[in-house]
């Protein structure tokens, strides 16, 4: 058995939001908070269980490292992919700055 | 009009499949303002089609199994070319480079694509109210959902708007809706239908299957879906099951596990109906035996750890670089921030943040570790009760169609309405749902024949019986 988790605060919203690239305004904090916190306290039927031992299951097929075999076929279109992106140059997708400007 | 019927008359010049797509158009014209199922239709693609499958049964030279057969496809399958958004502002206006395989299929065996159907945004939802462009109607009373995901689909079958539909199933979204809209719908065993150009909510559980007025139209389309695929890795290996040559073999000597898991929190009018459909099966010589299995009950919590951690890790792809739409911002961080604030809905922003909480450091293992060990345990207590019966029998779900607005402010009440249908997916087997009976309101009442992996034919022979008894 696992040691139970604190309750979700609105401190865990805001974090989960930043992780996952969300911007909450504090009604919808308050809000996500309080729906989330029901939904994981439904979840203490699961978390609560003694389930040392048991292997867990990721998925439901035993498969691994699925091969095809190695020829040459075609691929995606590069116009056509390109054509979908919001911004593009050079054949190349096109982002906002990433890394600061030199010193 | 069935689905069957209609291909068999295209194929002996009894109707053109032009004549077809114009009643089908048509019908749209008529109900979809109100029902809204569609959320794009393809006139220009769907007459060229017909126009080619036309020709070439006048030159005599041979069409697939479901020619000239009209299809609404669901809004998250790929089809190169055509808009193709899940429901979500996110996505709004892409056009695939490719088509899903399962598109692919579909139209190698002469079906008609007509359009888009709405969905719950990403497949997130059991009443298509989270439909980043609006709800889905219930054609059997326009104040209720359809259920969801797969919300649209459902209704344009039920609407006589098309014959058959394509839905996918996370965790019901085929088969609840199918059972508040009365029509038949099908959960294949994962791995049986390719996931390629499905764009993915929870890659574990997810699956594309058939919606169809009746069980024969769903074996139909199924045998079209089914097969290996090279281009996904989870694609089983193995050929297109073979449904219809045995659809009428029938039950004798089945055995049929009434499950009481499957019938909690059910209504008395769904009860009775799944009842009697048990009582159906017997008579066509069945043997009913009642099982339990308590662990299904722990189906539900372990579903949404499972779902939204996978569906977290899937969307993260939505960053406003590749695809869809973007917000412009002045770094990278805020315009994948302002894009994805703007471009995902409430839903979907709870279970983004929901599945990110369960494998974040400090609670992966109070979360998504138990889930997963809870998943081990479904299944194994699934298998415990096929060493007994060779299908299960239940509910699809506990209710009828739910008024719109009823539970759009409580997800966990919205969650309840999967409660059914959850361990299937856990599982990776198949299922179905039938309409079998109407409640007191003459909303249709679904039973659920649940089976182990690549059960279909049984699944199917059975569903067979009970439609045959259906008392709606």
């Amino acid at each position: 058995m696992s040691e139970t988790p604190a309750p979700l605060s609105e401190a865990d919203v805001r974090h989960v939001a930043k992780l996952a690239r969300l911007s909450l305004n504090d009604e919808e904090v308050a809000r996500f908070t309080e729906q989330l916190r029901t939904v994981l306290g439904h979840a203490a039927d699961v978390e609560s269980l003694d389930l040392e031992g048991i292997e867990p299951t990721n998925h439901p097929l035993e498969i691994v490292n699925v091969l095809r075999a190695d020829v040459v076929a075609p691929s995606l279109d590069r116009t056509e992919v390109l054509a979908q992106a919001p911004s593009v140059v050079d054949d190349r997708f096109s982002v906002p700055k990433i890394v600061g400007d030199a010193p | 009009m069935k689905a069957l019927d209609i291909a068999a008359q295209v194929a002996s010049k009894e109707r053109s499949a032009r004549e077809v797509l114009d009643e089908t158009f048509a019908a749209i014209d008529a109900r979809d303002t109100e029902i809204h199922a569609f959320l794009s239709l393809q006139h220009d693609r769907a007459y060229a089609t017909a126009a080619s499958i036309d020709e070439r049964i006048a030159r005599g030279e041979p069409v697939g199994p479901l020619a000239g057969v009209p299809l609404g496809l669901k809004d998250n399958l790929c089809q190169r070319g055509e808009t193709t958004g899940c429901a979500s502002k996110i996505l709004e206006g892409w056009r695939p480079p490719y088509s899903a395989t399962a598109v692919t299929k579909i139209e190698d065996a002469g079906v008609v694509i007509v359009g888009k159907t709405n969905m719950d945004e990403f497949a997130m939802g059991s009443s298509t109210e989270n439909s980043a462009y609006g709800p889905t109607r219930n054609p059997h009373d326009t104040s209720r959902v359809p259920g969801g995901s797969s919300g649209g689909s459902a209704a344009s079958v039920a609407a006589s708007m098309v014959p058959l539909a394509l839905g996918t199933d996370t965790g019901g979204s085929i088969r609840q809706p199918a059972a508040l809209c009365g029509v038949v719908g099908v959960k294949p065993t994962y791995g049986l239908v390719s996931r390629y150009g499905m764009i993915a909510f929870a890659s574990s559980l997810d699956q594309i299957g058939p919606f169809a007025n009746d069980v024969a139209d769903a074996a139909a389309l199924l045998e079209v879906l089914s097969g290996h695929d090279p281009m996904d890795s989870t694609s089983l290996d193995q050929p297109p099951v073979s449904l219809l040559a045995q659809l009428d073999a029938g039950v004798a000597g089945m055995k049929v596990g009434l499950c009481s898991e499957l019938l909690a929190g059910a209504t008395e009018e769904v009860a009775s109906a799944v009842r009697l459909a048990g009582a159906t099966l017997e008579a066509a010589g069945a043997e009913i035996i009642e099982v339990s299995i308590p662990e299904l009950a722990l189906g539900l919590s372990a579903y949404y750890l499972i779902a939204p951690a996978e569906a977290s890790s899937n969307l993260a792809r939505y960053d406003g670089v590749r695809y869809g739409v973007r917000v412009d911002a002045d770094d990278v961080t805020a315009m994948n921030t302002a894009t994805r604030t703007a471009g995902f809905g409430d839903e979907v922003k709870r279970r983004i943040m929901l599945g990110t909480y369960a494998l974040s450091a400090g609670y992966y293992d109070a979360y998504y570790g138990q889930a997963q060990r809870v998943r081990t345990l479904i299944i194994s207590a699934f298998a415990r009760a096929y060493e007994k019966v060779d299908v299960l029998l239940g509910a699809t779900t506990p209710t009828t169609a739910f008024p719109i607005g009823d539970k759009v402010g409580d997800p966990m009440a919205m969650y309840q309405s999967d409660i059914c249908t959850i361990p299937t997916n856990l599982a990776g087997h198949p299922a179905l749902s039938v309409p079998f009976a109407n409640d007191a309101s003459n909303l249709p009442i679904g039973i659920q024949l649940l089976g182990p992996a690549l059960s279909e034919q049984k699944l199917f022979q059975a569903a067979r019986v009970v439609e045959e008894g259906a008392t709606k």
